[in-house]
């Protein structure tokens, strides 16, 4: 985009930083409000949700008839609220703490895909801000962020509640890294990188190429991400950090207005995260159960025609597809939420090191052993985009061989979505060798 | 900062470092009401709980003290404001036990039926902040939309909601209306079937039991050493319910009624035989005991009051005629004891022979039950303390007065 847009403004050499500059902008302005917007629909809907749970309506007024204007409003009110501050709080680090954690929660959007597709050269393409070739442990680093804008909010705040609520969430969300880690790795290894981007485009035809179906190592992997991603959110019945019939209202206790929607939105945006790599790792990403896409011929015939409208239906359709799994698992999120009693910290504990760490562990082992012996997977006797190519009248259009290494020379320069510098290292069949690298990087 | 533990004085006010002095209220979520529990923790654990009481108090027994006995009553009303109707009864009983007032038979039954809804709406209150307090909102609006609909009924006959000044020295202050009764069998054939989800969303609950069996276990002994009454009583096994084993004058109104003492005999309790059965895990009086014996008491009283609309149909006499506003109350004294939902609910009166009491007095259920927490929460978990004191089910104008 950013050379596009040198070219179009006719910058020289000296002056492309502008172009870049303003790329940039333009994307983080964007990214802002996906999660911003994001934020606000998910509010809405969790309180619709619950609303429907709990026999009420839930907001009916505010914005017509369904009340979607709801949580607009509240934010106003939030942001017209009086700037209050605990005497004994400390003043820089009580104000910076929101924002780092809605950082983290937001940067993790940097590497999430929205949708992608394979160019017949088999590179792959995603609607990606910033494709890495790291994505997957991008995401979990940075998420593994937000801890810490907890921990100096529930220190700064001078209160004995907040204090407990930060406690409670730094020994609680570190403890459900390990086991997330460890699921983390099973799509990991199958798919043999760590490119977000890449393991969907993997994933593509028909839903038994879904990760989850691969074989029921990871079909059990997948419930086990669940649940911790769960308690690395903060979402009932983990939300111990701040369960309001203990701890008031746990670390976010002495925070109002505006500060405490910032802990608010980095909440949703952290579950909206969680929901999108569940999504991709396990749910086929973009890929819908049908590849509707590929029938009608809605995909990029080649990389080179990427402008194609044909290409922007099927990757649109893609986007669709992704949000709408993840505001299916979100939903499951709300459900449980309004449902579940919570659990006590040690029970939180014994989940996770008893229960969520081995059978991550054993899981990881058991996708290794089966990757030796059947790497296509349970119902698929090769490597899933090949099937996809063998069976013709599921693809029309040919896709490329998913294990060929791609060609950096094929890539045009051109290109709108921006990736190129991911170049991943596909193969199904290769990841055989890859995970004890990458469960060291993980495992941490 | 040498501190001895040795000396109670220096660790209050020189806190070690390991250890935190938390103050649990007046203004928290979960303590229902203004209670105010000192919590001495360390790290996670509870190492001593004590609770301050007194943010309520009205001096309702000294306004007692200047009005007549019919006039207390709104003041009663206040105590337990979630059974209001059984407090109105306990004082009402008290002054005619003073007057040997022989109600009509039809007011008697009138009298069950009230105070038995009464009990279900508060129990469903019980179960539903239980909830809250465990971490789960939604049983709470579930059995807050059935104790609606006891209200509404309560308001058809008084026109109150939650104060209701009903029932009254001599009987009560109005007929049932007429159809009422069919609405409130109605009333509970319904309810039945939504018990069955409360037992979905809690008892049998696999979180619910992992946070509340074997929990806060308040041993028979300890249960009557504490004067603890009610289901906290019944939930440690003691078997008595003073609507069976009270005084005459308060168990003829339950005379000739079928029920049973929900206690657990011999592992099982009279009704768990289409109810969830008891988890593994689960002490007897433990907190989920003294939940569940909440639970079947509302199955209880809607077999009582199916009964007493029966018996009420066709009861002779009337609804009861409140005595004079300015009763001349006779020389003496009387105390009596009613089984209110949270416990034995006692009043007392001293009369000098006008109609102002000289001396009237509140025993207090909540009072008695509330003593055991720091017996309970010794070494328990921060998260355990609202589900202790959860369990005990105290209403804060019922102890503060």
């Amino acid at each position: 985009v950013a050379e596009s847009l040198t070219n179009l403004l006719g910058l020289g050499p000296p002056w492309q930083w502008v172009a870049y500059v303003l790329t940039a902008l333009v994307q983080a302005f964007l990214l802002l409000n996906v999660v911003a917007v994001g934020a606000l629909l998910f509010i809405w809907m969790e309180r619709k949700v619950s609303g429907r749970i709990q026999d009420r309506l839930g907001p009916t007024r505010v914005g017509g008839r369904f009340g979607w204007l709801q949580t607009l409003a509240d934010g106003i009110k939030l942001i017209a609220k009086e700037d209050l501050m605990p005497g004994g709080a400390d003043p820089l680090l009580f104000k910076l703490a929101p924002y780092v954690s809605f950082c983290a929660s937001f940067v993790a959007y940097l590497a999430l895909p929205f949708s992608g597709f394979t160019g017949t050269d088999g590179t792959t393409y995603g609607w990606v801000a910033q494709p890495l070739n790291v994505g997957v442990f991008f995401i979990l680093a940075v998420m593994g962020l937000e801890v810490f804008g907890v921990i100096l909010g529930g220190y700064a705040s001078a209160s004995k509640w907040s204090l407990f609520g930060a406690m409670r969430e730094a020994a609680q969300v570190v403890s459900y890294e390990v086991p997330m880690g460890l699921c983390v790795v099973v799509p990991v290894m199958i798919c043999g990188t760590m490119d977000l981007v890449a393991i969907g485009n993997m994933q593509q035809g028909w839903f038994t190429n879904w990760l989850i179906f691969h074989d029921p190592f990871t079909f059990i992997t997948f419930w086990v991400y669940f649940t911790c991603a769960m308690a690395s959110v903060n979402r009932a019945p983990f939300d111990l950090a701040e369960a309001e019939s203990e701890l008031v209202a746990g670390f976010h206790t002495e925070y109002s207005g505006l500060r405490w929607s910032f802990f608010f939105m980095a909440e949703y945006g952290s579950m909206f995260a969680v929901s999108g790599l569940a999504a991709i790792l396990f749910f086929g990403g973009w890929n819908g159960p049908i590849p509707i896409t590929e029938i009608l011929g809605l995909t990029y015939a080649s990389a080179f025609d990427a402008w194609s409208w044909t290409g922007y239906v099927g990757n649109l359709l893609g986007l669709l597809n992704f949000l709408i799994k993840v505001v299916l698992f979100v939903t499951v999120m709300m459900w449980v939420r309004w449902t579940l009693p919570r659990l006590r910290i040690d029970q939180v504990m014994k989940t996770c090191l008893k229960y969520c760490t081995p059978l991550a562990a054993f899981m990881f082992l058991g996708v290794m052993v089966w990757m030796w012996y059947l790497p296509g997977g349970l119902l698929l006797k090769s490597p899933p985009l090949a099937l996809v190519r063998e069976s013709g009248a599921v693809a029309p259009v040919a896709i490329g061989k998913p294990d060929a290494q791609p060609s950096v020379d094929a890539q045009p320069s051109d290109d709108v979505t921006p990736g190129n510098d991911a170049t991943p290292e596909a193969g199904a069949t290769t990841g055989i060798h890859v995970p004890a690298d990458i469960a060291q990087a993980e495992g941490r | 900062m040498a501190t001895g533990l040795a000396d109670p004085r220096i660790v209050e006010f020189d806190v070690r470092t390991d250890e935190m002095l938390v103050n649990m209220g007046p203004q928290h979520p979960s303590t229902h009401g203004v209670l105010r529990l000192v919590l001495r923790t360390d790290g996670e654990v509870v190492s001593e709980v004590t609770p301050h009481i007194g943010y309520l108090h009205r001096c309702a027994e000294k306004i007692g003290e200047n009005l007549t006995p019919r006039q207390w009553i709104p003041y009663t009303d206040r105590m337990d404001y979630l059974a209001a109707m059984n407090m109105n009864l306990g004082w009402a009983l008290c002054v005619e036990k003073l007057l040997n007032y022989d109600l009509p038979e039809k007011a008697r039954h009138l009298r069950v039926i009230i105070a038995e809804l009464n009990r279900i709406a508060s129990h469903l209150v019980g179960m539903g902040a239980y909830g809250l307090d465990l971490g789960t909102f939604s049983p709470f609006l579930y059995a807050f939309r059935e104790r609606e609909k006891i209200l509404d009924l309560f308001e058809e006959v008084c026109g109150a909601r939650l104060t209701y000044s009903y029932l009254t020295v001599g009987g009560a202050t109005h007929d049932l209306p007429p159809g009422w009764l069919r609405k409130c069998a109605a009333f509970l054939d319904q309810l039945l079937p939504v018990i069955a989800e409360y037992h979905a969303l809690l008892t049998t609950n696999a979180i619910f039991v992992r946070r509340t069996a074997g929990l806060g276990v308040l041993s028979p002994e300890m249960a009557i050493d504490y004067g603890c009454t009610g289901p906290v009583l019944r939930g440690s096994g003691v078997d008595q319910d003073l609507r069976r084993d009270g005084e005459a004058r308060y168990t003829e109104m339950y005379d000739g009624y079928a029920f049973e003492v929900i206690v657990e005999k011999d592992g099982h309790y009279p009704r768990d035989h289409d109810y969830p059965a008891v988890p593994a895990s689960a002490i007897l009086g433990d907190c989920w005991h003294r939940f569940y014996v909440r639970m079947l008491e509302v199955m209880q009283s809607i077999d009582i009051i199916r009964q007493a609309i029966d018996r009420y149909s066709t009861a002779k006499g009337n609804y009861g005629v409140p005595v004079k506003l300015t009763e001349k109350l006779p020389k003496g004294e009387a105390y009596l004891e009613t089984e209110a939902p949270r416990g034995q609910m006692g009043f007392y009166i001293v009369s000098n022979g006008t109609s102002i009491p000289w001396r009237a007095r509140a025993r207090s259920s909540s009072f008695c039950n509330l003593s055991v927490t720091h017996e309970l929460c010794r070494g328990c978990l921060l998260a355990d303390v609202p589900a202790i004191v959860g369990s005990l089910d105290v209403v804060m104008g019922e102890i503060d007065r």
